[in-house]
């Protein structure tokens, strides 16, 4: 692994490693620098319809790298409002740029207590560390 | 499958630290899976000129006459006409036809031959071997020989300056020549499509050649991960996909290396199996968009009949496409044929079509 793995301080993370970034009661979702990482160059993501209703960490994504496909789950209940259209002609948009152009969905929340269930970008850190061999 | 434990680091292991690859475990060994990615691996290796650690892979030395030292029986393909400096692929079978591996034979002189086989085969393989060769001499050398892949469009010019005679040999040929002056046993052959190289060395001097090959910057290390693209897009097989005990040369669409004018072990069988007919056979498709089909996925007709198993699968940098191969249940395997591949829940169109998936390789320029 190339340098250290970049986390952003105000989104909220999964142990499966997404991350979702809140504005009011709509979330930016994607999936970490661990995580894109881990998969290696992406090559197609199977992006959810709009309007697909998703439970707190069900599947609802499919990323898939030159050597497998990985589910990516939901880290908040809730709609899915919008999804990212540049990641079917560039998925390696994730590869490239996690955390901004390389989201991957956008959800309107139901439920906001949720949030408290997800890391921090402290605890995140934290958890990253006790994953390192 | 329970995890893997590492047991051998080939001579290499260092090189691949600081260079940065990823490891994994594979065969019994730690070998590199990637180390710039396997996209702009790919690009170095189709392109250009790119070097693999193949280190892990089997050598035996067998001495005596191919056909009265038991050598010719054991191996389906022709080995006793062969021309010496010349190397032939073939497959060894079980009594029931299944393919116990596959094999490269060098004959190294009239009455001398490497056998190059598989990692995690090595040791069935040697006992297979040996169970049947008559007393002729045999060596396992796969730890004293560690071997170096040089594979790409450019590799014989890379080579050139550091191998007196390497333009001298052509496709399946080759020669016991002085690589950056370690004597090496250097043949034209390689598992990804592209003119290439592959370098037999004494273990303890593979970091001095590695090393000297990487010295010219346009030559990238490889790993597996890209190795499996490349043999996938030429419909190469790979043992514990396309090849096991329970599948017989002509359900793997080897059949070119069988030499039907001799006795080998498993002939009967596979004869048995090619007049009875139809049997089940291997497949190729093109996936209809990115989404890349796996081993394990079904492969299905438009009407949700299930017509066999993927049993490699990748995204196709070349085709920029998904591609896989398959077996498929007997007289269920038509050429150009709409088929689907995936699970209960999510099916992906793909279309069949014939070998390679890859047609622009450099291989016999």
């Amino acid at each position: 692994m190339s340098g250290a793995v970049e986390v952003i301080d105000h989104y909220l993370y999964t142990k499966d490693h997404e991350w979702i970034n809140l504005e009011e009661n709509t979330g930016v979702v994607g999936i970490t620098d661990y995580a894109q990482n881990a998969l290696g160059d992406v090559t197609y993501v199977e992006l959810p319809k709009e309007g697909t209703e998703v439970e707190q960490f069900e599947s609802f994504v499919s990323v898939e790298s030159v050597k497998a496909a990985s589910d990516i789950f939901s880290p908040m209940s809730g709609r899915v409002k919008e999804v990212n259209r540049a990641l079917e002609d560039n998925p390696g948009l994730i590869n490239k740029d996690c955390y901004e152009k390389g989201w991957i969905a956008t959800i309107e929340i139901t439920s906001p207590d949720e949030a408290s269930s997800l890391m921090t970008a402290e605890e995140y850190r934290k958890y990253l560390e006790t994953l390192e061999q | 499958m329970p995890a893997e434990t590492v047991i051998y680091n080939t001579p290499l292991a260092g090189e691949h630290a600081v260079l940065g690859a990823k490891m994994v475990a594979f065969g019994g060994w730690n070998m590199p899976l990637q180390y710039a990615g396997i996209l702009a691996e790919w690009e170095d290796n189709r392109k250009k000129c790119s070097v693999f650690d193949c280190s892990h892979m089997g050598e035996f030395i067998i001495c005596g006459d191919a056909v009265a030292c038991g050598l010719d029986r054991i191996v389906t393909q022709t080995i006793a006409d062969m021309p010496p400096l010349t190397c032939r692929y073939g497959a060894m079978l079980n009594a029931r036809g299944g393919v116990i591996d596959d094999c490269i034979v060098y004959r190294l002189a009239s009455e001398a031959w490497m056998m190059v086989v598989n990692a995690a085969n090595i040791a069935k393989d040697a006992a297979h071997v040996q169970a049947h060769l008559s007393g002729a001499p045999f060596q396992d050398a796969s730890l004293e020989t560690a071997k170096i892949d040089v594979q790409g469009p450019l590799s014989r010019d890379v080579l050139k300056p550091l191998v007196p005679g390497i333009e001298r040999l052509s496709y399946y040929g080759f020669g016991v020549l002085d690589v950056a002056g370690v004597r090496c046993i250097v043949s034209r052959t390689g598992y990804t499509g592209e003119l290439g190289y592959e370098i037999y060395c004494p273990w303890g001097r593979a970091v001095e050649i590695w090393r000297r090959i990487l010295k010219d910057p346009g030559v990238k290390p490889t790993g597996l991960g890209v190795r499996d693209v490349l043999r996938i897009e030429m419909c190469y097989s790979l043992y514990g996909h396309e090849l096991e005990e329970n599948i017989s040369p002509l359900e793997a669409g080897l059949d070119k290396f069988i030499d039907w004018n001799k006795d080998f072990i498993g002939k009967e069988a596979v004869l048995r199996q090619k007049e009875a007919g139809p049997y089940r056979t291997v497949g190729y498709f093109v996936s209809g968009s990115r989404k890349s089909p796996r081993a394990g996925h079904a492969l299905y007709n438009d009407q949700g009949k299930v017509l066999g198993t993927v049993t490699s699968g990748t995204f196709s940098v070349g085709l920029n496409a998904g591609v896989g191969i398959g077996f498929f249940e007997k007289g269920e395997n038509v050429l150009e044929k709409k088929i689907f591949f995936g699970d209960d829940k999510a099916k992906t169109e793909s279309v069949m079509t014939r070998r390679p998936f890859y047609k622009n390789g450099s291989l016999k320029k």
